[in-house]
């Protein structure tokens, strides 16, 4: 069977790859890819085996820091990174989740100082399957599905 | 952070905590030593509190410190807008200590990482109000003679009551507390303490009224059961007078045995309770005072 690509290749860069399709426009805004000049390219609803479906982003001309690409495991714990170079993967990465984020998401709790002064959020992971975390500031706990991302 | 700050009563070690003892205790004895000659506190109190406020500043003017500050927020600069950022950095340029209270929580660990002096968290909302649990463990160590070994029992809101977790931390550092929950089902411990009990092994036990068992009690700790907790009034008319503590359930307690509550009591301490040699909660308010002077002398290394 003829394989054919979905999003057409890039000959060097980064591909992540088994994003949940949910997740795919935050990662994007995670990593500023809206800002950012390379091409970028990306598909949603892909067939997976893994995951039923799944997401995909190819960066061309951009590598990442693992502290700036580990920040998207708070939405896709599960992404894989290829980095290419001349059409060809030479190092493949898993995302770890860190143990502090600082930015991304807002602290859930109303009555947080982070929440009406201007300050850089900051937490503590207390957990990574399924992401808890701790507000640095007024120490409530947030849970996966109390997120709220900037 | 350039200073020694209190935050949170996790910020200090057992350590710190039997140090904090020794010294409340050597205040007790000598209440009046001038250590804070020449140096200026700044009492920050966002939000009204009568007993914390008051209790700080005694102990300001017992060490010999001047006072700067306000009682409430409409009186200084926050009124027109000032962020708690330009205040503090402020402040801290003309005082040698901070000590505030404010109704954001987190609001006093962000305090001390603008300010260049050290920052005593006075309560921050709902979160942490770490100089209460010194004084509760002040008043433990005064009447049992040790933090050790002592059967705890928390009575009332266990869910949002923040005094009664902060002391539960601060007792984890010492050897083999019992803890006895009495609370409504709505104002339960939180899960996540009795995560961490099992965890460390301690053994707990959850009641949802009075029994007989309170008197196995070295120490009971009462709080209020607020209304306003409650999402069904009719939940709480069930169990308003169901923490009630009255003199004739303390006939066979311990000994030993003391009644604290961080106060201000609403009707959850009958008063006739009040003349039982077992009700401890205004010397507990007392105790305060040596207890502040302790952690002052502490942050500012005066001891």
């Amino acid at each position: 069977m003829e394989k054919h690509l979905k999003v057409s290749a890039i000959k060097d860069g980064t591909v992540i790859d088994h994003i949940p399709t949910k997740a795919l426009f935050k990662v994007i805004k995670i990593l500023k890819l809206e800002d950012c000049s390379q091409m970028v390219t990306f598909g949603n609803n892909l067939d997976s085996r893994a995951m039923g479906t799944k997401a995909i982003i190819k960066i061309a001309n951009r590598f990442f820091a693992d502290e700036e690409v580990n920040k998207i495991a708070l939405v896709a714990p599960h992404a894989k990174l290829n980095i290419i170079r001349d059409y060809a993967v030479i190092e493949k990465k898993v995302v770890e989740t860190p143990k502090e984020i600082r930015g991304i998401v807002h602290c859930f709790n109303p009555k947080c100082i982070t929440n009406a002064e201007n300050i850089t959020t900051s937490f503590e992971v207390l957990s990574d399957k399924p992401i808890t975390m701790k507000c640095f500031y007024c120490e409530k706990i947030t849970s996966e599905n109390e997120m709220i991302f900037f | 952070m350039n200073a020694k700050s209190l935050i949170s009563i996790t910020d200090f070690t057992k350590e710190e905590y039997l140090k904090i003892m020794r010294l409340a205790e050597d205040f007790e004895a000598n209440p009046n030593q001038k250590l804070l000659q020449g140096k200026v506190i700044a009492t920050l109190f966002f939000e009204p509190s009568t007993r914390t406020r008051l209790s700080f500043e005694t102990a300001i003017n017992r060490l010999g410190g001047k006072i700067i500050g306000f009682s409430d927020s409409s009186s200084s600069s926050v009124s027109k807008g000032e962020t708690l950022h330009d205040t503090i950095k402020m402040v801290s340029n003309y005082a040698d200590m901070i000590i505030m209270r404010h109704p954001l929580e987190g609001s006093a660990r962000y305090a001390s990482e603008v300010s260049s002096v050290p920052v005593i968290n006075a309560g921050d909302g709902a979160n942490q109000h770490p100089s209460q649990t010194l004084l509760d463990m002040y008043s433990i160590i005064k009447t049992q003679g040790t933090l050790d070994n002592i059967n705890l029992f928390m009575v009332g809101d266990l869910k949002y009551g923040r005094t009664v977790h902060s002391l539960l931390m601060a007792m984890l550092q010492f050897e083999n507390p019992i803890f006895n929950f009495i609370a409504p089902a709505e104002l339960a411990m939180p899960n996540e303490y009795k995560i961490l009990l099992t965890s460390k092994g301690i053994r707990y036990f959850e009641h949802s009224e009075f029994t007989d068992i309170i008197n196995a009690a070295d120490i009971i700790y009462m709080t209020r059961v607020q209304k306003e907790r409650f999402i069904d009034p009719v939940e709480y008319e069930k169990v308003k007078n169901v923490y009630i503590l009255r003199n004739e359930m303390l006939k066979n307690t311990k000994e030993n045995m003391r009644i604290l509550h961080p106060l201000p009591r609403i009707n959850e301490i009958h008063t006739d309770v009040d003349s039982n040699p077992k009700a401890y909660y205004f010397t507990q308010a007392k105790n305060g005072v040596y207890t502040r002077m302790a952690i002052i002398a502490h942050l500012l290394n005066l001891k």
